[in-house]
């Protein structure tokens, strides 16, 4: 670190440590009258976020970190800036208006050391932490608010997924979980989930797993069935596979995918039949054959 | 992106056995030296797992991975260390597990995580059952030097 | 079998075995150490002999975690109580455990589930009472 670096610092750690509130306040203004840059945020949490913010970087100047490090390495700081972020990325604020609102601290710093009485040559190496540090931060905003939005997107697809695979009870005693669309590994291990717990909760005897939706059956997804229906079988109960159209049947055999040992019906009502008879239960018509 | 407290650093690095050990400072290490000591082990990652803000069904699928790992460790390795590093990333949130022992080591480390490989008891399910219960899971082994077995799962994946 | 399952075997069981006619009863609770599981199995299998039981209901509702080398200690206990005439059902295996189970490999092939206690004992012939009235259901 050189000299001129070294006393910009100070003067900067100086500045933030006299006038924290007020560069807090400046830069709420700044975000404030660029409505898009304040998020959709309310003054006070803008004003809260401001604070916390400010604080962690007067705290950071002042340690021994150096200015390059400053934000990545300052737990405070980073936190701060990553809370930042990550609370834009949840409210659904654009990537500019969030790199943009880190950004605009800048010009809140910079106003309140123009203010201080320096030469031009002490100003622009002021000027020059000045911006390294809000740089920094702003890629790092950018960075968390990426890595943000991928989190929500995945935790939606969850959702989704749950969505998509309702338990639903057929008969006293039986279940069944209409599968539509593909059939992967993240999906699979829900469905097993949340249809092992609603045999649990309904203490159901049989489960019908419905394959009518499910457009293609390869290997994998086979293996995904088998699985699902050992577990199943571990916790006491029996299996039927309904819904094989002739194409999958076909596919099936093509493959060499070895379903014996797992009862398969063609349609869910036969399913529903052979599950009544696991049961002894007697349905009180025979479904009728097209 | 570089958090401060997950920075990895070198700690108890095995030279001779030809691998660092990579853990953050949040790890905690367990010795795995009597069978007692599985069980502590379990209940280390349980906790590990309900505090880190797994499902219930990822906190089993992780405490019976660990507890296959040190198990292993325990009988083939003569006994060994577990570390369990929380990991709390901008990417999401999860845990790692190491184990390490000075065992014989396997000598094909590729062919012990196939299931129905087995030198001891145990149904030969022990390691490559394990992988199937994890996202990531890395085996270094030098025969004469020992193993280590490192294995990630997150929460949202 | 290796050492270290000789030396595992060296303790008692604590677990309490109740027998009801020809059935024993018994319930595992949280988890299971590998010298408690080899030891539960080695007396059931004794107590099968010894009582001249035909079939052992093992509740294992309370049971949150099952490894290789508990499920392998079940599946023996299933043979040898097959070889000695008794059937062996496990009931109540939590989901959890029962995807963990999967996930590992692991079908306990040969060892026969139920839903729960009342459903195990049924399957082993014993039937609620229609003189006594019936439990309501959750």
């Amino acid at each position: 670190m050189n000299r001129s670096e070294a006393s910009a610092r100070s003067i900067l750690t100086g500045v933030l440590e006299r006038q924290q509130t007020a560069i807090a306040e400046r830069w709420v203004q700044v975000q404030m009258e660029r409505g898009e840059v304040g998020g959709g945020l309310a003054e006070d949490e803008l004003r809260e976020e401001a604070d916390a913010l400010v604080a962690a970087l007067s705290s950071g100047l002042a340690g021994d970190l150096p200015v390059e490090r400053v934000v990545a390495q300052h737990r405070q700081l980073h936190d701060a800036v990553t809370d930042l972020s990550m609370r834009r990325a949840r409210a659904g604020t654009s990537p500019t208006a969030t790199s943009l609102a880190v950004l605009s601290l800048k010009e809140a710093l910079l106003a309140c050391v123009a203010e201080e009485s320096l030469d031009t040559r002490g100003s622009l190496a002021v000027a020059r932490v000045v911006n390294r540090l809000v740089d920094a931060a702003g890629a790092l905003s950018f960075e968390t608010y990426v890595e943000g939005r991928e989190e929500i997107i995945r935790r939606q697809n969850r959702q989704l997924m749950e969505l998509s695979t309702p338990v639903v009870q057929l008969w006293r005693e039986i279940l069944a979980v209409p599968l539509i669309g593909n059939l992967d590994t993240a999906r699979s291990q829900v469905v097993m989930e949340n249809l092992l717990e609603a045999i649990q909760e309904h203490e159901a005897a049989v489960a019908i797993i419905d394959i009518t939706g499910v457009p293609t059956v390869d290997t994998s997804v086979a293996q995904h069935l088998m699985q699902t229906v050992k577990a199943v079988r571990l916790m006491g109960a029996d299996c039927v596979i309904s819904g094989i159209r002739p194409g999958i049947a076909q596919t099936i055999v093509q493959l060499g995918i070895d379903l014996s040992g797992i009862q398969t019906r063609a349609t869910l009502a036969d399913a529903l039949e052979t599950a009544m008879g696991l049961t002894g239960q007697r349905a009180p018509y025979a479904p009728e054959h097209p | 992106m570089t958090h401060p407290g997950e920075e990895a650093h070198h700690g108890g690095e095995s030279a001779d056995a030809g691998w660092a050990l990579e853990t953050s400072e949040a790890a905690r290490s367990y010795p795995v030296r009597t069978e007692a000591d599985l069980l502590t082990v379990r209940h280390a990652v349980r906790d590990a797992t309900e505090e880190l803000g797994f499902s219930l069904v990822d906190q089993t699928r992780v405490v019976t991975a660990a507890s296959e790992l040190v198990r292993n460790a325990y009988v083939h390795g003569g006994g060994g260390t577990l570390f369990i590093d929380p990991l709390r990333q901008a990417r999401g949130v999860g845990i790692r597990l190491v184990v390490t022992d000075e065992g014989p080591g396997i000598e094909d480390a590729r062919q012990a995580i196939v299931d129905g490989f087995t030198t001891g008891s145990g149904l030969g399910h022990g390691l490559g059952g394990a992988r199937r219960l994890m996202h990531t899971f890395e085996v270094h082994s030098v025969p004469g030097k020992g193993t280590m077995v490192t294995a990630v799962r997150w929460t949202d994946r | 079998m290796s050492p270290y399952r000789e030396g595992a075997r060296a303790r008692v069981s604590t677990v309490p075995i109740l027998r009801l006619g020809d059935v024993l009863v018994t319930g595992l609770l949280g988890e299971l150490d590998d010298s408690s599981a080899l030891a539960l199995a080695e007396e059931l299998t004794a107590r099968i002999a010894q009582d001249g039981a035909r079939g052992v209901l093992l509740d294992i509702s309370r049971v949150d975690i099952i490894d290789s080398f508990v499920a392998r200690a079940l599946m023996e206990l299933s043979t040898m109580a097959q070889l000695l005439g008794a059937r062996v059902i496990v009931a109540g295996m939590r989901p959890p455990v029962a995807i963990t189970l999967v996930e590992l490999g692991i079908e306990l092939t040969g060892v026969e589930t139920a839903l729960n206690a009342e459903e195990g004992m049924a399957s082993l012939g014993w039937r609620q009472s229609d003189a006594l009235p019936a439990e309501p259901r959750a």
